[in-house]
């Protein structure tokens, strides 16, 4: 420790006589882009224990909504979805990680808020899931709606925006509830179960895994009051625009694939289309990838390797029993909406 | 009466009474002495045969061994219909190999699986006294190298894998060894220090590194190494995490080494000490061939308390994201298809630790017992 301190002011000034010429001595205009290049392998933060998002299978690789959306900037930029390296973060390590360029892109299902966004030094590019506080119940108890949850006993877990979510969504109807508070999720799972609760409630995400993993998915209902806004997505360090702009736009360029049934098995095809917004997406017509700093046929790797937003979906979201909702595009009622490329 | 007796050939040694002695004898004594112990021994005879039965019914003679497979991978749904009935030993025949190594990739996993045994040979070898000379180092030196080399590859035919994909077993062992590796020989020279008379500077140093550290608990410092520490440093140019959490590992265990070390510097007689000087010994020499051979084995209890302490202690790294064995198990745990079978994967975990923190202490207990009677001699 005592040696510790002289050596960490040194390290200080070190960074700040090579913080600034670093920014400027490139070829891209991006000095995340040229870090990138340079190293050959897209460093991405992930959570590495959240179903769904970033989980390893059991031969270790990582699968998820977020894990491939990893792949898919790697995808874009290197035109190989397998040069990803995965950041295992926690919730208190995250941006730290981001800020100090351990990681180049965050996508640890984080909500997206006005405080994270103006006090951290970092943005968001996109929000690949919309999540939102909800409430699962035992069918037998026969509630269909939050209204009737008066003087009900919901497990949450301490310290989360769900508690805080809970008490104002309360107060405001004017109903009573007593919170029992259980860090832990497989206790507060059994608790549940247990009848200890009334109600559970966390990001509707994990509601609807929970319900999907019992043995009789019936004998809960999740009730349809989402209580509270969770945009979860991309996070990246400001000051570095054109990094923004590629992160922003692949995931926008897997909305406009989905959008335009360009998918993983039939864009080879779709390299013939004679559709105008296909033909810009996938490099056969005009310099999109270009102006991004990419290579012309960065869309065309992204879905041919990653496949499409929907695809994503699918493999990662839909097999936990999580229904689309709102994640869905906006032509489908969804409002995942992707501005036009072109 | 008694010359006549003893006046004939010696008589046969008479035998203890009937039930006294052997089994039957140890029984009596112990277990059913009075009435109150043996109404005490029957009700927890009772107790033990239940949970017993209990656990080997779960475990064993209701458990579940392997499971279909599903579309979207194993299908544990014959497990959930067993409601806890049975232990569901499935899961861990699906994700015993994530526990043992975590994310190294996959094909490649026989790697860590000489790694482990290489470490477990090492700490054999170590054992023997038979063994104890130079060329031990140099056995360690060879075996890291080894050991390093097949972790991270990048050459021949073996592929390069970055430490942060390192995870499970291994990493529990490269945090416990070299933590306590690198640890001891600091915690000597801190221990001294700490004594000096002469060096109040030195003395002044080591007291308040050792404070300093007790006063935080481990994960704080983890924290530092991964949180604070990076923030100091240049963009892109972060010491790897893995050699910051065992920097941070190093010095913890340093400084509750150190002051275990030097209650036995304290409890030797002042006696020894001045004898050394008599003989006209250097401070080094003295300290090397009289104060500390009598030291240390005077505090070999606390010493193998506190590496088996640390060793359990490195499963504190899964607060900044490093897959070490617990974290693996519990990584494992997460996987929705098998959420509710916890207990299975735990107690896996408990008997791996518990394999290792036994060892060392009946290896301990070892030691203690042969340098006693090398005393008594």
């Amino acid at each position: 420790m005592n040696i510790r301190l002289p050596a960490l002011a040194m390290t200080g000034l070190v960074a700040c006589a090579f913080g600034a010429p670093e920014a400027m001595a490139d070829g891209s205009g991006s000095a995340t882009l040229d870090a990138v290049k340079a190293r050959g392998q897209l460093v991405c933060g992930v959570a590495g224990q959240v179903p769904g998002f970033s989980l390893p299978d059991s031969q270790g690789v990582m699968r998820g909504l977020d894990a491939d959306g990893c792949r898919a900037v790697a995808a874009a930029v290197f035109g190989d979805m397998n040069k990803v390296k995965y950041v295992n973060l926690t919730t208190q390590n995250r941006f730290t990680a981001l800020q100090s360029g351990e990681v180049d892109v965050l996508i640890r299902s984080t909500t997206w808020t006005l405080g994270r966004e103006a006090n951290l030094g970092a943005e968001f590019a996109g929000v690949n899931y919309y999540d939102g506080t909800g409430f699962l119940v035992k069918t037998a108890t026969g509630v269909k709606s939050a209204k009737e949850l008066d003087g009900a006993t919901i497990c949450v877990q301490p310290g989360t925006s769900t508690e805080l979510a809970i008490a104002d969504y309360f107060r405001r109807n004017n109903l009573k509830f007593t919170p029992i508070l259980i860090e832990n999720l497989a206790e507060i799972q059994t608790a549940f179960l247990s009848g200890r609760c009334d109600v559970y409630s966390t990001d509707s995400s994990g509601l609807a895994t929970f319900r999907a993993t019992q043995p009789t998915k019936e004998d809960f209902v999740l009730l349809p009051e989402i209580i509270s806004k969770e945009p979860l997505g991309y996070m990246v360090r400001k000051g570095d625009d054109k990094w923004f702009d590629i992160v922003r736009w692949t995931y926008f360029a897997q909305l406009t694939a989905e959008e335009e049934d360009v998918s993983s098995k039939n864009v080879d095809e779709q390299m013939s289309s004679t559709n105008p917004d296909i033909r810009r997406l996938l490099g056969v017509e005009g310099d999109m990838g270009k102006a991004l700093g990419l290579d012309n046929k960065w869309a065309y790797n992204i879905v041919k390797q990653v496949g499409n937003f929907g695809e994503m979906w699918d493999r990662d979201i839909a097999v936990l029993g999580v229904p689309r909702g709102i994640n869905n595009l906006w032509t489908k009622g969804g409002i995942q909406y992707a501005p036009p490329i072109r | 009466m008694s010359i006549a007796l003893s006046s004939g050939a010696t008589p046969a040694r008479e035998r203890p009474p009937l039930g006294t002695t052997g089994p039957v004898g140890w029984l009596r004594a112990n277990l059913f002495g009075s009435w109150w112990s043996t109404a005490l021994t029957l009700a927890l005879g009772y107790v033990v045969v239940r949970f017993l039965w209990g656990f080997i019914d779960w475990a064993l003679i209701r458990a579940v061994w392997t499971v279909p497979m599903g579309p979207h991978g194993p299908d544990a749904t014959i497990c959930r219909q067993m409601k806890g009935a049975g232990a569901c030993w499935a899961v861990i025949g699906d994700k015993w190999r994530f526990i043992l190594f975590g994310q190294y990739p996959y094909n490649e996993q026989w790697r860590p699986g000489i790694c482990v045994a290489l470490f477990i040979a090492l700490y054999a070898a170590s054992a023997n006294r038979a063994f104890w000379r130079r060329e031990l180092l140099y056995l360690w030196l060879g075996t890291l190298a080894v050991i390093f080399a097949l972790m991270w590859g990048g050459f021949g035919p073996l592929q390069f894998v970055p430490d942060d994909q390192w995870g499970g077993l291994p990493i529990t062992l490269i945090l416990a060894t070299f933590g306590l590796v690198a640890a001891f020989p600091l915690a000597i020279l801190v221990a001294l220090g700490r004594r000096s008379k002469e060096l109040p500077v030195v003395r002044i140093l080591c007291v308040v590194y050792v404070e300093l550290i007790r006063g935080v608990p481990l994960i704080s410092l983890l924290f530092m190494a991964s949180v604070l520490f990076p923030l100091f440093m240049p963009e892109g140019l972060n010491p790897d995490k893995l050699l910051r959490a065992q920097v941070a590992i190093i010095l913890f265990a340093g400084a509750y080494l150190a002051e275990v070390v030097r209650a036995g510097l304290q409890a030797l007689p002042k006696g020894q000490s001045e004898a050394a000087e008599a003989l006209g010994l250097s401070y080094w020499r003295k300290t090397r061939l009289i104060i500390l051979p009598q030291a240390l084995r005077l505090v070999i209890p606390p010493l193998v308390n506190t590496f088996i302490g640390f060793f359990k202690d490195t499963s504190l790294v899964l607060i900044i994201g490093i897959y070490d064995l617990l974290t693996a198990g519990k990584v494992a745990l997460a996987d929705p298809a098998w959420t509710g079978f916890a207990a299975e994967v735990y107690l896996v975990l408990a008997a791996i630790y518990f394999m290792f923190c036994f060892a060392m202490s009946r290896y301990s207990h070892g030691l203690e017992l042969r340098l006693a009677a090398a005393r008594g001699r």
